[in-house]
C-alpha cells in the first residue's frame, strides 16, 4: 500500500517499520516503508538535536525534541501515552517540558486507517472536495521502544477542524467549524471534546497569543488570512465549486494553524488556548475586525513599528543574530518565489485537466464519425484514456496544492512571524538603550545639582533626583534582563523552528513525490491498456 | 542536418504509403534547410530514373512561396479535377518562438545566470522543433505528389524539381489576394448549392455526409489537442522554475536541508525534461496528425465539390439539350456541351472513387501508426519518470538517514 493515496480513498497513516525491512528487496513502491525508516532514525539520533543554548544550563536527560504526535488511535499497540510535563526550575526552559517518548512500530503493525472524520464533507456544499490530509506533519504512529523509554513522555494531542456549517444568512452569516480535540494531556479536563468556533474566534486567539508572547521572543504561529471575496461568496449563498473549495481551503488552514499552535510547548499551556479548545461559549472577538477600533489601532501600530525599524540602528554584538536574520531574509525571498511557481503549477495543471477532458470529448466525437470500424473503436478508447488522465491531472493538482503550495504559504507567513520576533528584540534593545540614556541624564542632573546655588530647594531636589536615579537604574537593569531573556528565547525558538521546518519540508516533499509516482503509475496503467487497442487497428 | 531530418521525418507517410517506398523511378526529399531572417530555404533533392530529367540526381533551392505556387497550379488544372490534391504545407511560422526568445532577452536581468541559460536552451530547442516540423510538412507534400501516378508527371512539378534558378514566383499582391477572397466566397456559396444536390451514387452520397462531419470533428479535435498540449508545456515550464528555486534554496539553506533541496531540485529537473518530451511527442504524434488530416479532409471535400459541380453542370447540360431539342434550336451545340459535361463528370467520378478509397486507407494507416507510437512513447516516458522518482526518493531517504547518523 502506498503512503500517498488518491483522495477518494480513506487516508492511511504512515506506518513505521524496522530498518531490517528496508534492507529486503522491495517491490515498487518501496516508498511507504522507506519513508518510515527516516523517522525511526530521528529518535535514535538524539545527539544531533541538542540545542546550543541548553549546554549552558542543566538539561533534563532527554533531548529537546520537537513535540510530535502519534496517530489518533493510541489504543492499539502503543504502550499508552504516558505524559508528564516536567517542570523545570528554570521557568523559561520550556524545552524541558517538550519531551516525549518516541517509539517505533513493531514490524507487524498495519498502517492505521484514519478514524477522524473524512475531510471536507460538509452539509453546506453540494460537492465533496477531498483533500489529501496533511496530518503527516503532525502525527506519527509511533510506538514505544524500550530504549526510548528514558526519553520521557509522549506529547499527544490531535486536533481536527471539520463540519463547516453556515450559520445565519445574508451579510451577517458566518461559517462555524467544529474543533475536535483528542488528548491525554492533564491540562485538559477531558480526553476528547469538541466545540464550535467561527473564523474570528481563531483570529482572536492569535491576537491574544501574539500580544502575550511575541514581545518575549516566542514565534507565535500566524492565523490564516482573511478573505473578503471568498467569504462574501459564501455569505451570499453561492453553493458552487469555488466557494466549496474556499471553505475546504480555510478548514484545512485552520486545522494546521491549531496544530502548529499546540505544537509549541508554551502556547499549549496558555489559558486562552485551553479555553479556546474547551469552552463551549467564547466571547466574540470583535477586535479582529479590520475596521474596529482595535483594528485601526493595529494598523497604526504596524506603521509606527515600520518607522521605528528604519530608525533603530542596533549595535549587534552577537553575530548569530545577524547571520540568522540574513538567512531568514534569503529564505523568505526564495520561499515566496517557490510558492508563486507552485501556485502557477497548480493553475496550469487544473487547466491541463480541463483541456484534456475537452479533448477526450472531441476524440470521442471523432471516433463516432470515423467509418472504419477498428479505427473508430480505437479513437473511442483514446477518448476514454484521456478522460481518465484528465481526472488524474485533477487529483494531482489537488496534491500540488494541498501538500506543496499550502505548506509554502504557511512557511512564508511563519517567517514573517520569525522576522517579527527579531524586530521585537530590536525594540527591547532600544528600550534598554533609552533607559540607559535616561539614567545618564539623571546622573548628570544630579551632578549639576551639586553645584547649584539654591540651598533651600537643594535637598528636596537631591532627594527627587536620587529617587529618579534609582528608578532608572532599575529600569536599565530590567531592560538588560529583558534583552538577554528575549535573546535567549529567540535562540531557542529559532532552533525549534528550524527543526520543525526541516521535518515539515522533508515529510511533505516526500509525500508530494509519492503523489507524483502514483500519477505516473496510473498513466502507465492506462496507456498499457490502450496500446493493444491501437495495434488492433487493421 | 541530415540525421536530424531523418529522425523527424520518420513519422510521416513514407512508411504508410507503400508506393513511396518501392518506387525508385522518382524519389524526392528535402536534404537541407536554412532558416533566415524571415524565410526558410529548402534544398529539394531528387533522384530519378525517368527520362524527363537531364540528370539522375540533382538538387535545387526552393522557398515556401514556390511550394504554394506548385500546389495552386494543381488546383487550377482542370485535368486534375478528379484527384485529391495533396494539401499545401503551412507557412513556416517562427513568430511565436521568436517572440518568446525576445521576451527572454528582455527579462535577462531578472533571473539568475543558470535560469537564463536553461530557458534559452529550452527556447532554442523549441525553435529547432518547429523548424524540423516545417521541413517535414514541405517534404510530405512533395512526396505525396511524387507518389501520385498522374501528378508526378506534371510539367510544373518537374520544373519545380529541376529548374535551378529562382522560379520568380512572387507572393500574391493585394489585388490578387482580394480576388482570391471573393473567389472563395463564391466557391463556398456554390459549394452549399452543389452539396444540396442529391447524388444518385450511394458511395458518393455517403462520402459527402461522412467527410462533412469528419472534417468538422477533426477540426475540433485538432484545436482541443493543441490547447491540451499547450497546458502541458506550461506545467513543464513551472516545474522548471520550481527546480531552479529549489536549487537556490539548496545552496543557501543553513540546515541539513541543503542536500535535500539539491536532490529534489535535480529530481524535478529530470522530471521536467521528460514532461517536455511528452508534450513534444504528443504534439508530433497527435496534434500534427490531426492537423494533417484536417487539411487532407478539406482537399477531399474539395474533390467532392468539383465532382458535384460537374454533376450539376452535366444535369444542366441535359436540361439545356432537352430544351434545345424541343425548340429544335442550337441542338448540335447543346449536344456537344452535354457530351463534354458528361465526359468530364464521368472522368472525375471514376478517379474520385479511387482517390477517396486511397484516402481512407492512408488515413487508417497513419492513425494506426501514430496512435501506436503515441502510446509507446507515453509509456516509455511515464516509466522513465517513475524510475527517476523511485531512485530519487530512495536517494533522498538515504541522505536523510546519513545526516541523522552524522555522516554528512
Amino acid at each position: 500500500m502506498t503512503a500517498w493515496e488518491p483522495p477518494d480513498r480513506p487516508r492511511s497513516r504512515l506506518a513505521y517499520c524496522c530498518p531490517e525491512k528496508m534492507a529486503e528487496d522491495r517491490e515498487p513502491p518501496p516508498l511507504a516503508d522507506a519513508v518510515q525508516t527516516d523517522f525511526r532514525e530521528v529518535e535514535e539520533g538524539e545527539d544531533l538535536f541538542v540545542s546550543t543554548v541548553s549546554t549552558a544550563e542543566q538539561l533534563s536527560p532527554t533531548s529537546p525534541e520537537p513535540a510530535s504526535f502519534p496517530a489518533e488511535d493510541i489504543s492499539t499497540n502503543s504502550n499508552g501515552p504516558k505524559q508528564e510535563i516536567l517542570l523545570d526550575d528554570d521557568q523559561e526552559d520550556l524545552f524541558a517540558e517538550a519531551t516525549e517518548e518516541v517509539s517505533l512500530d513493531s514490524p507487524e503493525r498495519e498502517p492505521i486507517l484514519s478514524d477522524g472524520p473524512s475531510p471536507a464533507i460538509t452539509p453546506v456544499t453540494p460537492t465533496v472536495i477531498i483533500t489529501p490530509r496533511v496530518d503527516a506533519l503532525f502525527d506519527r504512529s509511533l510506538d514505544e521502544d524500550e530504549e526510548a523509554e528514558e526519553n520521557g513522555d509522549t506529547f499527544d494531542m490531535q486536533i481536527t477542524v471539520s463540519d463547516p456549517e453556515k450559520v445565519g444568512d445574508g451579510m451577517n452569516a458566518y461559517m462555524a467549524y467544529k474543533v475536535t480535540t483528542k488528548t491525554s494531556l492533564s491540562l485538559f479536563s477531558r480526553n476528547e471534546f469538541s466545540v464550535k468556533r467561527r473564523f474570528s474566534d481563531f483570529l482572536g486567539l492569535h491576537s491574544k497569543l501574539a500580544s502575550k508572547y511575541m514581545h518575549i521572543g516566542y514565534i507565535v504561529p500566524p492565523a490564516p488570512e482573511k478573505s473578503i471575496v471568498g467569504m462574501t461568496k459564501v455569505k451570499v449563498g453561492k453553493e458552487d465549486l469555488s466557494s466549496a473549495e474556499f471553505v475546504e481551503k480555510r478548514r484545512s488552514a485552520l486545522e494546521r494553524y491549531l496544530m502548529r499552535t499546540v505544537n509549541h510547548p508554551a502556547l499549549v499551556k496558555d489559558p486562552d488556548v485551553i479555553q479556546f479548545l474547551e469552552n463551549t461559549e467564547l466571547p466574540r472577538a470583535v477586535s479582529t475586525q479590520a475596521l474596529s477600533g482595535a483594528g485601526i489601532l493595529r494598523m497604526v501600530n504596524k506603521a509606527a513599528d515600520a518607522v521605528n525599524k528604519m530608525t533603530i540602528k542596533m549595535n549587534e554584538s552577537d553575530a548569530w543574530f545577524e547571520e540568522k536574520q540574513q538567512q531568514f531574509e534569503n529564505l523568505d525571498i526564495q520561499l515566496r518565489k517557490l510558492h508563486a511557481s507552485v501556485e502557477s503549477l497548480v493553475c496550469h495543471r487544473k487547466e491541463l485537466s480541463v483541456n484534456t477532458a475537452s479533448f477526450a470529448k472531441s476524440a470521442a466525437m471523432l471516433g463516432n464519425s470515423e467509418d472504419h470500424t477498428a479505427l473508430s473503436r480505437a479513437l473511442s478508447q483514446l477518448a476514454e484514456v484521456e478522460e481518465k488522465i484528465d481526472q488524474l491531472h485533477h487529483e494531482q493538482a489537488y496534491a500540488d496544492f494541498y501538500l506543496f503550495s499550502e505548506l509554502l504559504g504557511d512557511y512564508v507567513r511563519l517567517i514573517t512571524a520569525v522576522k517579527g520576533v527579531f524586530d521585537q528584540r530590536m525594540k527591547t534593545w532600544s528600550k534598554w538603550q533609552d533607559a540607559q540614556v535616561m539614567l545618564q541624564r539623571k546622573r548628570e542632573a544630579e551632578a549639576k545639582l551639586q553645584y547649584a546655588n539654591k540651598p533651600d530647594k537643594l535637598q528636596q531636589a537631591k532627594d527627587e533626583i536620587k529617587e529618579e536615579i534609582e528608578e532608572w537604574e532599575a529600569k536599565v537593569q530590567q531592560g538588560e534582563r529583558d534583552f538577554e531573556q528575549i535573546s535567549k528565547n529567540i535562540r531557542r525558538e529559532v532552533e525549534r523552528f528550524e527543526k520543525q521546518r526541516v521535518k515539515d519540508f522533508k515529510v511533505v516533499i516526500i509525500k508530494y513525490l509519492e503523489s507524483l509516482v502514483h500519477t505516473q503509475q496510473q498513466l502507465i496503467k492506462y496507456w498499457e491498456a490502450f496500446l493493444p487497442e491501437a495495434k488492433a487497428i487493421a | 542536418m541530415q540525421t536530424g531530418l531523418e529522425k523527424v521525418l520518420e513519422w510521416f507517410p513514407r512508411a504508410v504509403n507503400v508506393d513511396l517506398q518501392t518506387d525508385a523511378t522518382l524519389q524526392v526529399d528535402i536534404s537541407d534547410a536554412l532558416s533566415e531572417r524571415d524565410k526558410v530555404k529548402f534544398t529539394v533533392h531528387t533522384k530519378s530514373t525517368l527520362p524527363n530529367f537531364k540528370q539522375n540526381e540533382f538538387s535545387v533551392v526552393r522557398q515556401h512561396e514556390e511550394f504554394i505556387w506548385l500546389h495552386d497550379s494543381f488546383v487550377e488544372n482542370e485535368e486534375y479535377a478528379g484527384f485529391i490534391i495533396p494539401p499545401a504545407p503551412p507557412r513556416p511560422d517562427f513568430d511565436a518562438s521568436r517572440e518568446k526568445l525576445q521576451k527572454l532577452g528582455e527579462g535577462e536581468g531578472s533571473m539568475t545566470k543558470e535560469e537564463f541559460t536553461k530557458m534559452k536552451q529550452e527556447l532554442e530547442a523549441e525553435y529547432l522543433a518547429i523548424f524540423k516540423k516545417t521541413v517535414a510538412m514541405h517534404e510530405v507534400f512533395l512526396c505525396r505528389v511524387a507518389a501520385h501516378p498522374v501528378l508526378r508527371k506534371d510539367l510544373n512539378f518537374h520544373v519545380f524539381l529541376e529548374y535551378n534558378q529562382d522560379l520568380s514566383v512572387r507572393g500574391k499582391n493585394k489585388k490578387e489576394k482580394l480576388e482570391d477572397f471573393f473567389k472563395n466566397v463564391v466557391k463556398s456559396a456554390d459549394g452549399v448549392i452543389v452539396a444540396g444536390v442529391k447524388d444518385v451514387d450511394d458511395f458518393f452520397e455517403h462520402e459527402k455526409t461522412f467527410l462533412l462531419e469528419y472534417h468538422n470533428r477533426v477540426k475540433d479535435a485538432s484545436a482541443k489537442s493543441d490547447r491540451m498540449i499547450r497546458s502541458h508545456k506550461s506545467a513543464a515550464d513551472d516545474i522548471n522554475r520550481i527546480a531552479s528555486t529549489l536549487y537556490t534554496l539548496g545552496t543557501q539553506d543553513s540546515t541539513d536541508m541543503c542536500k535535500f533541496f539539491l536532490k529534489v531540485s535535480e529530481l524535478f529537473e529530470k522530471t521536467r525534461k521528460i514532461e517536455a518530451r511528452v508534450a513534444a511527442d504528443e504534439d508530433l504524434k497527435l496534434a500534427d496528425l490531426l492537423k494533417y488530416y484536417l487539411r487532407e479532409s478539406q482537399a477531399a471535400k474539395d474533390l467532392l465539390y468539383r465532382r458535384g459541380r460537374a454533376l450539376v453542370d452535366y444535369e444542366n447540360a441535359n436540361k439545356a439539350l432537352d430544351k434545345a431539342r424541343a425548340k429544335n434550336k442550337d441542338v448540335l451545340q447543346a449536344e456537344t456541351t452535354q457530351q463534354v459535361c458528361c465526359q468530364k463528370f464521368e472522368k472525375i467520378s471514376e478517379s474520385a472513387k479511387q482517390e477517396l478509397i486511397d484516402f481512407k486507407t492512408r488515413r487508417v494507416a497513419a492513425f494506426r501508426k501514430n496512435l501506436v507510437e503515441l502510446a509507446e512513447l507515453e509509456l516509455k516516458h511515464a516509466k522513465k519518470i517513475r524510475q527517476n522518482l523511485y531512485i530519487g526518493n530512495l536517494q533522498l531517504l538515504q541522505s536523510c538517514l546519513a545526516v541523522l547518523k552524522g555522516d554528512t
